[in-house]
């Protein structure tokens, strides 16, 4: 019995190592793009660390990262916290179809410009504008360095359709760079 | 007017996410296509303007040692399960053991809750056997054909008597189930009372007889001989001891 009992305080404490490792390697490396991806996907930042804050709590309670990107489990539990949000907070946000033309009219008024100023303001809002599927894609690639097949893990969406989503993308937010400063410089 | 490619490989070329072969072909087609060429240009100034505009948002120094701290404080998922204490369980275990062997080597001190608990049983045995459609046994005053039909179905010699001369008829016998086993039962008859006289084999030492009721019946029970007797009836005590009285004495 005290052998039993002895192997078991070795399993526990191995668990707890285990557990700490857990946290220090697949956890914590990963605050910056838990917030950044919350951040964007909200757009707040009290909100968003609140989000990204709890999904990493519950990130370091999982044992069921077996995959190969720790970045990629991480920031699927964060994707989903912040949907889980939006969807009680914003869901018209989710429910919105992408129109360029009618992006690019709202996004792009001479107010609009006015209020926003400078490029680096113009650009962020037109990334606040896109949809939060097409958001969510650019961000994770042009902000995250994530490769196609993490952005797949992450948002459960098809390679396919993430090259769609990055093409409507960069295609939107370059032609609001354009004609802001077509705006700019008449 | 926009490439069929536009959408696939020219994001995938641009993300350095081709194959290389897809690569290679890709290169091929930008060669002639001109709409490719421009629309990789532009992909090329948007991801220097999203640089150089510096949109990464990283989380903030508070926000970090919030995350830190509550990450440390945490105990891991096995920690709240308190540690198990294998001694405690070998005691529990021991003394488990200890209770039962006391139990098994001095039935005095279970007998009473063992008797009444066996009571209820045959009592409730006895009210099955009243019921009109109840009719798992043999109906005969003839001993021996109700000692050959219980013998074989009980796995034992059951000792059958008729005692209608001293006003207890036999009306038959029956095999019950009491407490997992097959139970021999005698039915006789006092004053139109029916009376079940259930018996078994057993282990334990000859016992005087000890006597209780339960839902109005009375019920008598004794071992003789490796067997033990219950008779349960509606009668009366005496009618029950008087019955004890004529088997104990018939061996």
């Amino acid at each position: 019995m005290l052998m039993r009992s002895h192997v078991r305080e070795r399993i526990v404490s191995e668990l707890r190592l285990e557990e700490r490792m857990r946290i220090e390697q697949v956890v914590l490396p990963h605050v910056d793009a838990a917030f950044n991806l919350a951040h964007w996907l909200v757009r707040g930042r009290a909100d968003a660390e609140e989000i990204a804050q709890e999904a990493l709590m519950r990130a370091s309670r999982l044992r069921g990262f077996q995959g190969e990107s720790p970045r990629a489990w991480v920031l699927q539990i964060v994707r989903n916290a912040c949907y889980t949000w939006l969807e009680k907070n914003r869901p018209m946000e989710l429910n919105i179809e992408f129109d360029e033309e009618l992006h690019m009219q709202v996004s792009a008024t001479p107010e609009t410009l006015a209020i926003v100023g400078d490029g680096r303001g113009r650009l962020i809002l037109a990334l606040e504008t896109l949809p939060p599927r097409l958001r969510e894609a650019l961000v994770l690639r042009e902000l995250e360095g994530c490769s196609y097949k993490e952005i797949a893990a992450i948002t459960s969406i098809p390679v396919g359709a993430i090259m769609t989503s990055l093409s409507r993308a960069r295609r939107y937010l370059h032609s609001v760079l354009a004609n802001s400063s077509q705006g700019a410089c008449p | 007017m926009r490439c069929d490619f536009a959408d696939s490989l020219l994001q995938g070329y641009f993300d350095g996410e081709l194959s290389n072969r897809s690569a290679v072909e890709f290169e091929r087609h930008l060669q002639h296509c001109v709409h490719c060429g421009s629309e990789l240009v532009d992909l090329g100034l948007l991801r220097d303007t999203l640089h150089l505009a510096q949109l990464y948002e990283p989380a903030s120094g508070s926000l970090r040692r919030k995350i830190g701290a509550r990450l440390h404080a945490t105990e891991p998922t096995i920690a709240p399960t308190k540690p198990f204490h294998w001694h405690w369980v070998a005691a529990a275990a021991t003394l488990l053991f200890m209770v039962i062997v006391v139990w098994r080597l001095s039935p005095a001190l279970h007998s009473d809750d063992y008797q009444a608990e066996l009571a209820g049983e045959i009592v409730d045995a006895h009210v099955r056997s009243l019921q009109p459609d109840h009719t798992n046994g043999i109906a005969s005053n003839d001993v021996s054909v109700v000692k050959t039909w219980l013998d074989g179905r009980a796995g034992f010699g059951v000792p059958v008597h008729n005692f209608a001369n001293d006003g207890f008829a036999l009306q038959g016998g029956r095999v019950d189930v009491i407490e997992g086993r097959a139970v021999a039962v005698l039915v006789y008859e006092r004053n139109l009372h029916p009376i079940n006289v259930f018996i078994w084999r057993s282990r334990e030492p000859d016992t005087s007889l000890r006597t209780g009721s339960r839902q109005g019946f009375q019920w008598v029970d004794w071992r003789n001989s490796k067997m033990e007797f219950c008779a349960v009836s509606d009668a009366g005590l005496l009618d029950l001891e008087q019955l004890h009285k004529l088997i104990d004495s018939s061996g």
